[in-house]
């Protein structure tokens, strides 16, 4: 009893306290208390509204150089447990919550405090992330500064760190997070996929290979020439963080991938990534897409699905050669496109989800549609 | 191509009266589906029994009838209206069994009537249990082990083939499982078999292997004709499998499921509806989680809207039947928009945050002898819903929303029956879910219990008891500050009290002081809420609709004020449902708002009860989903800026906290909270109604069990014991010897906690009426209405069946009483409703009571007169004259209109079935005719009371008359027996009516020899039990367990001989032919 009143009275003490914070690069600071690793971050601030899904996010490579504020309240309660992860690390920023739980679930075999820890990566709680989600909403993503170490740090030192930072803007963070090497994801299949890593998600690598494909892996930077030199059915353009007009190298490669005619899929960054090499503009949307419960209307067949997102850019001034296939029905941004004449499309969205819904993951299929009648 | 334009009249069918299982919820459902339906240029004709309701305020439907919901009822309402199509999924069970019997009976077909929003082959087959098994099975969903029984045999062969105890028993076809149990052993197995096969209309019972202890869970689904589908909300129970869903404290979002079991939840939600073959609309999917394994089981569903339907509405802001009725009529998700946003479309997933937690409200304490345990059947009488940003925060604010008396999770002083009990009883307490289980964890945990330990008692999920346990133990780190001042000198405790969702009485009780103090020092250190708002989006798009929440730990968000805003006034809403306290107090503050906004006033609500129109933010310009306490409303009002506060319309809630509202500084509108507390003084009470110069019956106050006894001897017996102060006759018992008072005073004293009894002289043989009036405080009063008790004085006005105009009462009486209202509306400067108790008695009027305040025959009033005086009173509390708020002189009834109260006797097995001072029923329905007997009849099969044909199979009448009722009886009983019913009589009875020339069956007493009345009525012979006593607390014997086995076998129970008399009138007039046209309000108050 005592113990436990001791570890209680500790963690209150320490709510009380609330001497870490995050502070943005315009001058607002959020006090919490820290939790997992502490060391103090750099990082732009965006909050995702997805109720559940906390460990794919943390693990979502795209999230690399994020502070991701979860706008659900309750953070933790289902632990954290190796299946569940999207990537081979954590490569965001910080993780900003309200409250933070121990788990309560037949599969977790870690607390989220603990995961965090272990990789590396700090936390602050028992901030209103309603509050930093209101501010981000009106005033844009930000730039940021997480300090969560013991030794005290002044907020004016902190909030001029977070506008020294250079940002997202124009960072190639793809090759950041690339698997440095390539590799076999799984042996068999009916049609052979190479998939670019731009920060790639393991349910998309799961999505492809339910689909009856072989799928191989190779780092952002591959030249378009060794991916063809395999002879492949299909290349894969995978999700990822950050800017697309940053990938200068990724446009050339989609660029020989299209001339030589071979089916190509985009997500994400890899949507974004199609666009700007079809002559597209890519723009940044003030405080993005991050969440599970997006409507985005396909054009093509009128339906109406409940999407995952998670992406700051978008596409605009589609060039006569992409016909747009899918709106997002709350801004009416693109969400999808779908090249004239090639046999290459993609979509801003994540069918694969991960979290999220689980309904547009038929869009795999025109892939395999695609390699059929190649 | 939206909507469709083949069909122009939609017939909407509401739920009838409030029962248990069935509260508000589908007024809401059912007002939003009017609403938005004429909205769209439909024609809407709307049937209800019952008058209590929004949705039958004429304003709301085109045609509303207020009629028995019967088949036959239907049948001549779609052979006047000829609509084009019913809506049959808004009105809960009540309507989704009446649309499926006139489908049944050919009478749609016929008609030509279409069924929108679920056709029937897809309501069979998620209300019939083994198809729906069948179509669960086929698409790989996991379902119980199980099988369904139409006899006992087939029964015990199904129990046999599972092989496991406990089993779990569900009747067809019922409300919130009526009649269902689980049974640990063969013995109780065949008990509960067998009263599950009584209960079901179906005579049909399905019987499954047990998962008691598993996480249960809900997910709230929408779809369109396009197949487009999202989930509203996901909703998970904080008790485990075993409590019924609509007794269990529920808690949204899902808490306990990651993203993978999520989602694979939501794919099969989906999975099950189109299986189901649901076409649009909303309907919700329960699920049980096997929470070692994982292992997951389809419960149920539902393919209509629900209680949690409304839940999920007021959770997320989406308002699910709106929507729905849309659907219905052919537009698709995409083509509507979300209205809280106004800019975003409807085919989305709420996001939130902040977690809700509903509670339910029980009312044990009205059915002595009921056994508490929570189980498969329902109980629960209301709820409340409760907003916070944390887990903690919701708990706590849900339990002061209850309005039990409760200050929050504990720490205010009522711990004490929870924590006085041994460990052995304690550990005893966990293990039976009861109504108060979380104050038995509570102890548990301050007496330093592990989380592992309750949890092995209770099965309640880590997650949450980590969480209470946490609350039990802060308690400490307040009180070690011992005095207020030493915690306000340690502001960030108490921010971090506050944000952990204890309340000021909380904070008070454990620091030795009072409320105030607390909220003065809170004040100082400028520590107030912030609201929240219900937003659908967590923040992500602006808002449109201004619903909002109250909460801690956030920086202060300013209240958009705008410039000229119109003022703003606040009416405070009842609270959740109980018996005694329920949907006629939201009407009333529904026709309120509408009454203010229309002339100018910006309208802000606070109520905490989910399942009302009221807390719809279409109903107000700002709505505060908060609980109904000082602290929480001063908050409010605060914020708002708020000119005034109306109090006088959501009942006993408002009008307990008027004086302390006054002393915080709110105004209150209308009658001054001076003069209601003067009409509830019995000094001073009985001063004004010396000066007024009318008769009351004699009386006296007592403090004490001796002070009773020595009043009623001074006054003599039999007296009308009870508790000043308590809702809906709490407690309330008329005593005729001296030897009951002393135990049944023993009790009023414990109930009024302090406050005097009241001991009056009860009247006996009198008639009770009751009067609603309205005053403008510029020296005018009209009635509304004089309603005439069926049952004599001693029944409790809630429960009595009344009649207006009055029936037997000469002209001059009833002016008498006129000038009494005027008088007492004066002497106590009423400024608005004010209802009037009153029995008349060989010619001479007793007041028995006055309250300056809205009554709950308001809107059953208002119904009858074609006038709503709710809105009447707002307009004059807001300084109007009554010619100017409509009202210049009395109205006249265009027929008869009768109420009759509908009890749960049902549900509370053990409890006794008879009529008295305690107020016993939970709705009411009403029967409008042109003559008395015709209205009382309808008003009795609007009960549910279904008296039976002269050529039905069961048609014979058992009768036992008490000796006061034989004379009057056995004229009755001529007409019955000239209409063809065969009589059965017990032997005093039978020997009366011999002496009048008719013949009945005599019949043995119990215990005297067979046959009986107990056989009669197990033989199937009997279609009516008129079984009249004395009412009170001295019945016993016979009656009693004539009446139980009457209520098993679901016959009709009359109890008093006045109801009879009427009873007998009405099917004379029926049977003889006399025309009963159904009428529309609209039709019969002349509006076009």
């Amino acid at each position: 009893m005592n113990a436990l009143t001791d570890t209680f009275r500790a963690r209150w003490a320490a709510q009380r306290a609330h001497t870490a914070y995050l502070a943005l690069a315009d001058g607002a600071i959020f006090h919490g208390v820290a939790f997992g690793a502490r060391k103090d971050t750099l990082g732009e601030a965006v909050f995702n509204t997805g109720m559940t899904g906390y460990q794919e996010i943390l693990t979502d490579p795209s999230y690399a150089g994020q502070f991701v504020v979860l706008t659900t309240p309750e953070v933790g309660n289902t632990g954290c447990n190796p299946e569940d992860e999207e990537s081979r690390a954590l490569f965001l920023s910080g993780l900003i919550v309200r409250e933070v739980n121990p788990p309560s679930n037949y599969r977790a075999t870690e607390s989220l405090e603990n995961y965090l820890a272990r990789h590396g990566r700090p936390g602050l709680a028992g901030v209103d992330t309603r509050a930093i989600t209101l501010h981000l909403r009106d005033h844009g993503a930000q730039k940021a500064f997480l300090h969560v170490e013991d030794t005290p740090l002044p907020e004016s030192e902190a909030v001029a760190r977070a506008r020294a930072w250079v940002g997202l803007d124009g960072q190639d963070y793809a090759a950041r997070v690339s698997t440095p090497s390539p590799y076999t994801w799984n042996a068999e299949g009916r049609f052979r996929v190479t998939v670019y890593d731009f920060g790639v998600k393991r349910n998309i690598l799961r999505c492809l290979a339910a689909q009856g494909c072989q799928v191989s892996v190779v780092p952002a930077q591959t030249p378009a020439a060794e991916v063809l030199a395999e002879r492949p059915d299909g290349v894969f353009l995978s999700n990822g963080p950050a800017d697309p007009s940053a990938l200068p190298y990724a446009q050339e490669n989609i660029r020989a991938l299209l001339t030589v005619g071979i089916p190509l899929m985009g997500i994400c960054l890899g949507h974004q990534l199609l666009g700007l090499t079809c002559g597209a503009r890519c723009m940044r949307l003030p405080f993005g897409h991050h969440g599970c419960n997006h409507p985005v209307r396909n054009l093509l067949d009128g339906s109406v699905a409940i999407t995952s997102q998670n992406h700051n850019y978008a596409l605009s001034d589609l060039p006569e050669t992409l016909e747009l296939t899918h709106v997002n029905l709350n801004d009416g941004t693109v969400e999808g496109i779908r090249h004239r004449t090639l046999p290459a499309y993609s979509v801003q969205f994540h069918p694969e989800a991960a979290p999220g819904p689980h309904e547009a993951q038929a869009l795999f299929r025109p892939f395999l549609f695609l390699m059929e009648h190649a | 191509m939206p909507k469709r334009t083949d069909i122009h009249k939609i017939l909407l069918i509401g739920s009838g009266p409030i029962v248990i299982g069935q509260g508000c919820e589908f007024d809401y459902s059912g007002t939003q589906a009017c609403k938005a339906l004429r909205a769209e240029g439909y024609e809407v004709a709307l049937v209800n029994s019952n008058p209590a309701t929004v949705m039958t305020d004429p304003a709301t439907a085109d045609r509303t009838y207020i009629e028995p919901m019967t088949p036959e009822s239907l049948e001549a309402i779609i052979a006047r209206e000829h609509p084009d199509a019913l809506l049959p999924t808004l009105g809960g069970q009540t309507a989704l069994n009446l649309s499926m019997e006139l489908y049944r009976r050919g009478i749609l077909g016929h008609y030509g009537v279409e069924m929108i929003g679920a056709n029937a082959a897809s309501i069979d087959r998620a209300e019939d249990r083994q198809k729906f098994k069948e179509a669960m099975l086929a698409i790989g969903l996991d379902v119980p082990r199980s099988g369904s029984a139409h006899t006992l045999a087939e029964a015990r062969a199904i129990a046999k083939n599972i092989g496991s105890w406990p089993l779990i028993i569900r009747p067809g076809f019922t409300l919130g499982g009526t009649g269902g149990g689980i049974a640990q052993d063969a013995e109780a197995f065949d008990r509960i078999a067998q009263g599950g096969l009584d209960a079901s209309p179906t005579s049909e019972i399905l019987i499954e292997e047990s998962l008691l202890g598993w996480k249960e869970f809900e997910m709230e689904v929408v779809c369109d004709r396009k197949g487009n589908a999202v989930i509203v909300c996901s909703i998970e129970n904080l008790d485990p499998m075993g409590v019924h869903t609509g007794d269990s404290i529920t808690v949204a979002p899902i808490q306990t499921l990651t993203d993978v079991e999520y989602q694979a939840m939501r794919d099969d939600s989906f999975a099950v509806m189109r299986a189901i073959g649901i076409a649009t609309g909303g309907s919700n999917v329960q699920w049980a989680v096997d929470p070692k394994t994982g292992r997951r089981i389809i419960i149920e569903m539902n393919p209509r809207v629900s209680r949690s339907s409304a839940l999920a509405s007021k959770a997320t802001g989406f308002p699910i039947a709106k929507i729905a009725a849309l659907l219905a009529v052919g537009f698709t998700l995409d083509e509507l928009r979300n209205d809280v946003t106004g800019t975003t479309p409807a085919s989305f997933e709420p996001a939130l945050d902040y977690v809700v937690v509903k509670a339910p409200r029980f009312a044990f304490e009205k059915f002595h002898g009921a056994d508490d345990t929570l189980g498969t059947q329902m109980k629960s009488v209301g709820e409340a819903m409760s907003i916070g940003r944390t887990f903690k925060e919701a708990l706590q604010k849900a339990f002061r929303s209850l309005e039990t008396g409760r200050a929050g999770f504990g720490a205010d002083g009522k711990d004490a029956p929870f924590e006085s009990l041994s460990d052995e009883a304690l550990a005893e307490a966990l293990s039976r879910p009861t109504v108060n289980r979380l104050f038995f964890v509570r102890a548990a945990f301050r007496r330093g219990w592990s989380v592992d330990n309750v949890h092995a008692l209770t099965a309640i999920d880590p997650y949450f008891l980590r969480h209470l346990q946490e609350l039990a133990l802060y308690e400490d780190e307040i009180a070690t500050h011992e005095r207020l001042e030493a915690f306000t000198a340690d502001p960030e405790c108490l921010r971090q009290a506050k944000a952990m969702g204890f309340s000021d009485r909380q904070i008070a009780h454990l620091l030795h002081t009072d409320e105030l103090a607390v909220a003065a020092a809170r004040r100082h250190l400028g520590v107030f809420p912030s609201y929240g708002l219900v937003d659908t989006c967590a923040g992500e798009f602006a808002a449109q609709t201004p619903y909002y929440y109250g909460t801690y730990g956030s920086p202060d968000t300013t209240c958009p004020q705008g410039h000229n805003r119109p003022p703003s006034i606040l009416i405070i809403g009842g609270g959740p449902n109980r018996i005694g306290q329920g949907i006629e107090f939201d009407t009333c503050c529904c026709q309120a708002a509408s009454a203010l906004r229309a002339l100018g006033y910006r309208v802000v609500m606070a109520n905490s009860n989910p399942e009302t129109v009221s807390t719809d933010p279409d109903t107000s310009d700002a709505l505060y989903f908060e609980p109904l306490t000082l602290e929480d409303l001063v908050g409010v009002y605060e914020r708002e800026q708020c000119i005034g506060a109306i109090v006088q319309f959501g009942g006993q809630t408002p009008l307990n906290l008027a004086q302390a509202l006054k002393a915080a500084g709110v105004r209150i509108l209308g009658t001054s909270p001076d003069d209601i507390d003067l009409a509830e003084d019995r000094d001073q009470f009985r001063t004004l109604a010396d000066r007024i110069g009318i008769l009351q019956p004699p009386s006296g106050i007592a403090h004490s069990v001796e002070d009773a006894i020595a009043i009623a001897e001074r006054i003599g017996y039999p007296v009308l014991v009870r508790p000043s102060f308590v809702l809906g006759g709490r407690g309330m018992v008329i005593v005729r010897r001296r030897e009951d008072l002393e135990e049944l005073a023993r009790q009023a004293v414990e109930i009024a906690e302090g406050k005097p009894i009241l001991i009056d002289r009860f009247l006996e043989n009198a008639v009770e009426l009751d009067v609603d009036s309205v005053s403008d405080g510029q020296g005018n009063t009209v009635v509304g209405a004089i309603l005439e008790h069926v049952e004599p004085a001693g029944v409790h006005s809630g429960d009595a069946a009344c009649v207006t105009p009055p029936i037997s009462l000469p002209p001059p009486i009833l002016e008498r009483i006129r000038a009494y209202a005027q008088a007492f509306a004066s002497a106590l400067h009423v400024q608005g409703l004010m209802n009037l108790q009153l029995a008349v008695r060989e010619g001479e009027i007793y007041i028995i009571e006055v309250n300056p305040r809205g009554s709950r025959t308001v809107p059953f009033v208002s119904k009858a007169i074609g006038l709503s005086l709710a809105a009447v009173a707002a307009r004059v509390m807001v300084g109007k004259s009554l010619a100017e708020a409509g009202l210049p002189h009395e109205r006249h009834p265009p027929c008869f209109a009768a109420k009759e109260s509908v009890f749960p006797f049902a549900r509370f097995p053990g409890a006794a079935i008879a009529l008295g001072p305690e107020m016993r029923s939970t709705g009411e329905v009403m029967g409008l005719a042109p003559t008395y007997g015709l209205a009382y009849l309808k008003s009795q099969i609007a009960a549910g009371t279904c008296l039976p044909r002269p050529d039905a199979k069961r048609n014979a009448i058992f009768l036992s008359l008490c000796d006061t009722d034989k004379e009057k009886g056995v004229e009755a009983a001529k007409k019955l027996a000239t209409m063809g019913f065969p009589l059965y009589a017990t032997r005093g009875t039978a020997t009366a009516l011999w002496a009048a020339g008719l013949r009945p069956n005599a019949v043995f007493r119990i215990g005297e020899g067979h046959p009986n009345a107990l056989d009669l009525i197990r033989e199937g012979a009997i279609g009516w039990v008129v079984n009249t006593a004395g009412t009170g607390a001295d019945h016993a014997g016979d009656g009693l367990r004539i009446r139980a086995e009457a209520l098993l076998h679901g016959l009709p129970i009359t109890t008093v001989r006045e109801g009879f008399l009427a009873a007998v009138e009405g099917l004379a007039e029926w049977h003889g032919g006399h025309p009963n046209t159904p009428r529309t309000l609209q039709e019969l108050h002349g509006e076009p």
